[in-house]
């Protein structure tokens, strides 16, 4: 192989980075990522404990009071960034403690899988101490005998570093047996995925923790009751427990303060973009940064392009429209215009791309993903995907968008055992709503003889 | 109890339900594919949506899923719902996309629930255009027939196969919208309990394979409600005949036995009854050696009568496998003084014990279900998958049931069937098993002890002792035993709810008086224990209640001379003792009557064979473990397909012989008088008159059906016979009609139902219209009487029997098996497919002296070659032999083995 | 005499294959991890698919007997996972990321040019045995895209100019 060829390919190998220079990031503003170095290396024990690492732990072990700890996240209001915006801290809360509760499982959520989103790996890859030492208060606040990584398999660098600072961990006295003299023990294991975005479900993770297919769990009980194993256990996403330090640290206070007159809901959050812009990558910002701010920092649209439509945070989220720029991108604003904040990173659409193409190519991945267990989304995202295939054939028939909206309909939240098929069910019923008269193209054809039955 | 309001009406339902479950149980329907009443809900196929409302003031409400809906006081719901229909009916059109449509040759077709279900929710009208999915099928064995394109993955096969029965071959494959339900190769499904998912399954994925052989539809199938004759449960069945054969057996729903599960020797050992070489008239033959010459029933009774009538001394041999009225006939042809029972000595001593035990040892015999809520379990003796089949499954509900206790810790309700298997992971309650080799429910089982009969007499004296000390101490017990005993003790003590298993198995006093001794011991600590006793043959307690000599005692006295006539009632006495003996005996006898719906080895020694009814043909009443007598109704009349037969119930055969004999005409009597009389002449039996409703019983002045009201053919099915259609045959024994005339009915409670059917439910989910709520009880009761009643008072403790002296050699150990260790079934085509390769199973040290090894090929008494399987833990001293191997050979009695210079086969 | 023996033998055949004594070894470690051993099921599939570059169809019952499960439950976990093979794969395994950020940047390109450089579309293998192609869901490189992964080095943004020299570093 020649020496150019190997060059080329090493430029070519993908790094996760942050788009904010050292310069600009602050503890005080920025306590995701101020420990983040520019050249991009990852942040070891040493250095990690030079930035004021593990100062939380120290500080919680010290006040002895996980109630405290508790109390602390409740009010801080840290909405789960995997997604789903939950309370951290009411989460906590609702984990079975005392009595004859055995402890249970701290399990960090590193699924990271949802279209879109690619920030998990930058903290696992470049800051994994930061990630241990949220765990670790995870664990004295919920009790928690061991703490489990679920990365997906795909993250090797991930898996490589984490287990490396985790063995520095343990040299420091930071995770086994005793932590820091406090007579706490905990310790965490990586625990390697091998697929399937429904591992990133928190019930479907802990089956697949188990060894078993990912299928989720009804929900009664809930983790905290009885999770893995049967144990009160608590899953929480890799930016979730990257925030429970700087809270810990600082008080909720600070942390709502985080996010200034944005909005209601505190604190920071990584967000990004990535589709046709300029400079696609990821930012720590304050909480309710508008769609707006963020691609302006990317530069805008690339070549040029029309922006047509985005979704806030997923694929799983609602697409919205030019005029939602303006929008606070926080778990409520976002959630009253139809779509929801999802990861809070963005992928915008321009505008010669078909949303019938684009709203296929969701549809399939979402059918592709599901588990098969219930009936709407294992039967009807598949069915969902053959009429839109249809439709951007212009094979479609009358009839078929009505279809959809019905499809669409019957995997809403309830009617389906998870919130997968409600993901599908999102960007489908938003482009349908806002680009209707995209999918009309596509039909040419009458119902079929057979439909007319 | 709580009150729920349906569609704007009140129900008092069971607050313990789901919303399904409370529905369902009122009669309402809604329609539901993964939730199964003996399996809870898990929330899979979202069939069942209704809509809830949250309160008085909510008019908007959403749709939940009513199985993962608890039934909570004050829940408002309606299932009439236009957005809930239409979801309904939306699930249903997702289910049918990939659905082949094959009904006209689906064998599921017409008890088919994902008919049912596509039918009550009105799709009917193909909207995906786009192809459809197709599946490869997969080889299962004999007995399950295989189609995966008909499967609309509601998961049902695998909760039940897996988490209900433990099986761990079948397995959910692959995901998305390709779920594929199978082995993890092909090969045969290792679970006996697999063919519950021909009914499990609630489309034609799963289908009976020996129906397939003969196939006919539910509807044109004659039924009647039928008693497994296969072991001593006594399962409810219901036999389907077309054209003079079953075709197939499914489970009779009963409340307190089989519920909705059989064993796959139930359901799959009928084939006996269709052999081809059954004698179907009576036969003559000169000597054994002659050919057999057929004759009418007159002459038959004639010339048989005159033979005994020129006899010194009849004896008769009954049958543990017959009815009691053919038993009880038999007696009264011979004269109670030369009835034998037709069991083998030590047996029936076993069995008079046990129903001494029964009665005495302090705890009552739990029904099955019950035993489903026994909290901790000691199995002393017995391999109860082997020996009761359907008992292992009730064993394992039992130990599985800890996880219901665990989930009632924090509020998870007992139907949340995947939340409850979470939360207990593989914690069970305590299950210990005394056994001398594996058993099917070692992987429930807190710990098993290998010994070996005396062996396992001694610890179950000792945990007696450790419970109360009042009962004696074993004497030497090594720390290992005591600490054993002790471990047991506290987990019965500690109990709510012990049970103590054992049975006849090992053929043991000891081992049953040990058991009797732990039960004792547990009475006295005042525990809501049980005792449950396996038998071997489907009316080994009947037999034992009615009395009579053994065996020996009868083939003693022909063989002494002391009579020269004998009758033998569906009793392969070959089976029973070593040959030389049955020799003995039949020689010196010189007139041989046999009553037999097979022909065995006996019944070619016959000089009069008379073809008797099996109980496909013929009613009667049998006696299970429990002591519950139960009635098991005729399916068909045989001569109505085919004339030239000539099969008749044991029963009557005998009272037209016993008439012949006195010179009386044989005026014919029915099974009323019959079950009257031996309940008059048999004190201990005299409830059996009530185990079922006698000839005059009428719903609505009616009979009841035999065959479902769509039933076709009858007036063509003989065209090929005669033009002109006999009339259907007339049933004067019971209440039963033999045509489509009849009720045939839900409404009316009855505790007799020849097959399920209710208006829109055509598969055997029809049994949740029967019952008074879904998985409970029958509402006109479930069938049957105890005969054995517990007598209060303390009874008084048995000593530990002394250990055996060490016999020089190898004894035979004789293993039930479910497959081929029963006589009649072993004699069908799919569980001889399905049997086991024999073989001898010993210890290491025993092998070592014998000098072969795992796998090599032994002589077992000159006769059998098998090969060698080293057991580790097998105790030493004895040869494990499976049942029905060797005939005649009884438990404990030595054994040769040979090594068979260079043979590897 | 008094054996405590809670497990009755598996009567499962396994085909032949033996399991190799290291990733028993290795199997058997990694159920120190967890309260049950089944925990480690997929982890004992990716040491056999380590060895022998997908999970052979006796491995299943191998895999099981060491865990302690049915071989019904593992073949179920082994087709479920995208990453565990139970077909015999390609020396080297490409994996597409077609999800909605690549998709909006060139996905399709890419793929059409793997396809038509490799002659193999997904699910196949090359001919040679060298490479096998599979779509993948989100591999998180969105502001890479498009992504994709070969073995474990993951690459984006790749135009399909890219792929030729990118490939030859896999033999």
């Amino acid at each position: 192989m020649s020496q150019s060829i190997a060059s080329q390919r090493e430029s070519l190998r993908y790094r996760s980075r942050l788009m904010q220079p050292e310069a600009e990031r602050h503890p005080d503003t920025h306590p995701l990522t101020w420990r983040l170095r520019d050249d991009g290396e990852v942040v070891w024990l040493e250095e990690y404990l030079r930035k004021d690492g593990y100062q939380s732990v120290r500080k919680a072990l010290a006040d002895g009071d996980p109630q405290a700890i508790i109390a602390t996240m409740k009010d801080a209001n840290v909405g789960g960034r995997g997604g789903g915006g939950f309370s951290a801290g009411l989460k906590w809360s609702l984990t079975l403690q005392g009595g004859d509760m055995p402890r249970g499982y701290l399990i960090c959520n590193a699924d990271e899988m949802e279209p879109g989103t690619f920030k998990d790996r930058l903290l696992m890859e470049q800051q994994p101490h930061l990630v241990i030492e949220g765990m670790i208060l995870a664990a004295l606040a919920n009790n928690s005998c061991y703490g489990y990584i679920f990365l997906r398999g795909e993250y090797v660098t991930a898996g490589r570093v984490l287990n490396r600072a985790l063995d520095e961990a343990r040299a420091g006295g930071w995770l086994g047996a005793d932590i820091n003299g406090s007579g706490f023990d905990f310790d965490i294991v990586v625990h390697s995925g091998a697929g399937r975005y429904i591992c990133g479900e928190e019930t479907a993770l802990i089956n697949s923790l188990e060894g078993k297919r990912a299928n989720p769990r009804a929900k009664p009980p809930f983790p905290g009751q009885s999770g893995a194993w049967g144990k009160p256990s608590v899953v929480n996403n890799v930016e979730t427990l990257c925030n429970a330090p700087g809270v810990i640290l600082n008080g909720a206070d600070w942390y709502q303060g985080l996010s200034g007159e944005r909005t209601g809901n505190g604190g920071s959050k990584i967000y990004g973009v990535s589709g046709l812009v300029e400079k696609p990558g990821l930012w720590e910002l304050p909480m309710g940064t508008t769609g707006a701010e963020i691609l302006d920092r990317a530069g805008g649209m690339r070549n040029g392009r029309q922006l047509k439509a985005w979704l806030p945070g997923g694929a799983s989220t609602g697409f919205l429209l030019p005029e939602h720029l303006e929008l606070a991108l926080d778990f409520d604003t976002v959630g009253k215009e139809g779509s929801r904040l999802g990861t809070g990173l963005i992928t915008v659409v321009p505008r010669e791309q078909s949303l019938v193409a684009l709203v296929r190519n969701l549809e399939e991945f979402f059918a592709r993903e599901s588990c098969g267990w219930c009936t709407p989304c294992r039967d009807g995202l598949p069915w969902t995907v053959k009429v839109l295939r249809a439709l951007e054939s212009g094979q479609g028939e009358a009839g078929d968008i009505e279809l959809l909206d019905k499809l669409a309909a019957d995997c809403g939240p309830a009617q389906t055992f998870c919130a997968h098929a409600p993901g599908a069910a999102m960007p489908l019923q938003t482009a349908l709503k806002h680009f209707r008269h995209e999918f009309e193209q596509g039909i040419s054809e009458p119902r079929t003889k057979a439909a007319e039955g | 109890m709580a009150t729920i309001h349906v569609d704007g009406q009140s129900y008092q339902v069971n607050g313990a339900h789901n919303l399904l479950q409370a529905c369902l149980s009122l009669g309402l329907d809604i329609p539901y594919f993964c939730w199964h009443p003996a399996m809870g809900s898990v929330g899979a196929c979202r069939q069942c949506a209704v809509r809830q409302y949250k309160g008085e003031d909510d008019d908007k409400g959403m749709l939940v899923m009513s199985c993962m809906t608890p039934a909570a006081d004050q829940t408002r719901i309606d299932i009439d719902d236009e957005e809930a229909k239409a979801f309904r009916a939306s699930v249903v059109e997702w289910l049918m996309i990939n659905h082949p449509h094959d009904c006209p040759v689906c064998e599921e077709g017409g008890h088919c629930h994902l008919q049912d279900m596509t039918v009550m929710t009105g799709h009917d009208r193909r909207r995906y255009r786009f192809q459809k999915r197709t599946r490869r099928n997969q080889f299962l064995g004999p007995f399950i027939g295989h189609e995966m394109n008909r499967c609309i993955t509601c998961y049902r096969c695998v909760r039940f196969y897996n988490d209900y029965a433990g099986g761990t071959d079948l397995g959910a494959f692959g995901s998305k919208d390709n779920v594929y339900f199978g082995r993890y190769q092909d090969g045969t499904l290792e679970s006996p309990f697999a063919g519950n998912l021909t009914e499990v399954c609630p489309t034609g994925v799963f289908t009976d394979q020996s129906h397939s052989d003969r196939y006919t539809r539910k509807w044109d199938m004659q039924f009647a409600p039928g008693i497994c004759h296969q072991c001593s449960m006594g399962c409810n069945v219901s036999p389907g005949e077309r054209y003079g054969e079953v075709r197939r057996i499914e489970n009779r729903y009963h409340g307190e036995l089989n519920g909705y599960f059989l064993c796959d020797r139930g359901r799959f050992g009928y084939g006996y009854v269709n052999r081809a070489d059954r004698p179907v008239v009576p036969e003559w033959r000169q000597s054994p050696d002659s050919q057999p010459v057929g004759l009418g029933v007159d002459d038959a009774l004639a010339q048989a009568g005159d033979a005994l009538r020129h006899a010194r001394r009849i004896i008769g041999i009954g049958s543990p496998r017959a009815s009691l009225e053919s038993n009880h006939q038999l007696q009264v042809l011979v004269g109670e003084h030369n009835f034998s029972t037709g069991i083998e000595a030590r047996e029936q001593t076993c069995l008079e014990l046990m129903n001494q035990l029964q009665r005495h040892a302090g705890l009552p015999t739990p029904t099955p279900r019950e035993m489903e809520s026994h909290d901790a379990m000691l199995v002393l003796g017995e391999d109860p998958v082997q020996s009761a089949g359907r008992l292992g499954l009730n064993l394992r509900q039992a130990a599985l049931a800890r996880c219901a206790a665990l989930g009632a810790t924090i509020g998870i309700p007992d139907w949340n069937a995947e939340a409850l298997k979470t939360l207990a992971q593989d914690r069970y309650h305590p299950l210990f098993i005394a056994w001398p080799g594996p058993t099917d429910l070692d992987d429930v089982a807190a710990a098993r002890y290998a010994l070996d009969p005396d062996g396992i007499a001694r610890l179950g004296f000792a945990v007696a002792h450790a419970i109360d000390t009042a009962a004696p101490a074993v004497e030497g017990l090594t720390s290992a035993e005591d600490e054993a005993a002790r471990r047991i003790a506290s987990a019965l003590v500690a109990a709510e709810r012990p049970l103590v298993v054992s049975g006849g198995s090992l053929a043991s006093r000891a081992v049953l008086e040990a058991a009797g001794s732990v039960a004792r011991a547990l009475s006295r600590r005042a525990k809501r224990g049980g005792l449950v006793l396996v038998r071997r043959e489907a009316n080994s307690t009947g037999l034992s209640l009615m009395g009579g000599q053994p065996l020996d005692w009868a083939l003693e006295e022909l063989a002494q001379g002391n009579a020269d006539a004998v009758v033998v009632l569906e009793n392969d006495l070959y089976q029973r003792l070593s040959p030389e003996r049955v020799d003995e005996a039949l020689a010196r006898a010189e007139v041989r009557i046999v009553l037999d719906h097979q022909r065995t080895a006996t019944a070619e020694r016959a000089n009069f064979l008379l073809s008797a009814g099996s109980f496909a043909e013929s009613d009667g009443t049998l006696v299970n473990l429990e002591g519950r007598a139960q009635r098991f109704f005729q399916v068909y009349e045989p001569g109505y397909m085919r004339p030239e037969t000539r099969i008749r119930e044991s029963w009557r055969w005998l009272h037209a012989l016993a008439a012949n004999l006195r010179g009386e005409s044989a005026g014919d009597i029915n099974l009323d008088t019959v079950v009257g009389a031996c309940a008059d002449a048999h004190p201990a039996l005299a409830g059996m008159v009530d185990a079922a409703p006698d000839a005059h019983y009428r719903i609505d002045g009616l009979r009841l059906a035999r065959e479902p009201h769509r039933y076709s053919g009858r007036t063509s099915m003989r065209a090929n016979r005669h033009v002109s259609e006999p009339r259907a045959p007339q049933d004067p024994d019971t209440a039963f009609a033999h045509s489509m005339e009849g009720y045939s009915g839900y409404q009316q409670p009855r505790q007799q139902v020849p097959f399920a059917w209710a208006p829109g439910w055509n598969s055997p989910q029809a049994w949740n219209k029967f019952t008074d709520e879904v998985g409970g009880h029958l509402r006109g009761g479930d069938p049957g009487v105890r005969l054995i009643h517990p007598v209060p008072g303390q009874g008084c403790y048995s000593q530990p029997a002394q250990t055996l002296e060490g016999t020089e050699g190898l004894r035979a150990l004789i293993l039930p098996r479910l497959f081929g260790g029963e006589e009649t079934s072993a004699r069908a085509m799919p569980i001889q497919q399905r049997e086991e390769e024999p073989c001898v199973t010993l210890n290491h040290d025993d092998a070592l002296r014998l000098e072969v090894q795992n796998g090599e090929i032994v002589t077992l008494n000159e006769r059998t070659k098998l090969p060698v399987c080293e057991q580790e833990g097998w105790p030493d001293g004895w040869a494990g032999l499976p049942a029905g191997l060797v005939a005649g050979l009884l438990p404990g009695e030595p054994v040769a083995l040979q090594k068979v210079a260079g043979d590897q086969s | 005499m008094m054996a405590d023996t809670p497990q009755k033998t598996a009567l499962i055949g396994s085909d032949g294959f033996e399991l190799d004594p290291a990733d028993e070894t290795a199997i058997i470690e990694e159920m120190d991890h967890y309260e049950r051993p089944q925990a480690a099921c997929i982890e004992a599939l990716k040491i056999v698919q380590r060895r022998h570059g997908w999970v052979p169809d006796g491995a299943i019952a191998a895999v099981a007997r060491v865990l302690g499960i049915g071989p019904g439950e593992v073949e179920g976990v082994a087709t479920f996972y995208s990453l565990i093979f139970r077909q015999p794969v390609g020396r080297h395994i490409v994996l597409v990321c077609d999800s909605s950020a690549c998709f909006l940047t060139g996905f399709e390109e890419l793929r059409h040019a793997l396809v038509e450089q490799l002659g193999i579309d997904y699910g196949q293998t090359t001919t040679d045995g060298r490479f096998t192609l599979l779509p993948v869901c989100c591999l998180g490189a969105c502001d890479g895209a498009p992504a994709l992964m070969i073995d474990d080095d993951t690459y984006g943004p790749v135009s399909p100019a890219d792929l030729p020299g990118m490939l030859e570093a896999y033999p």
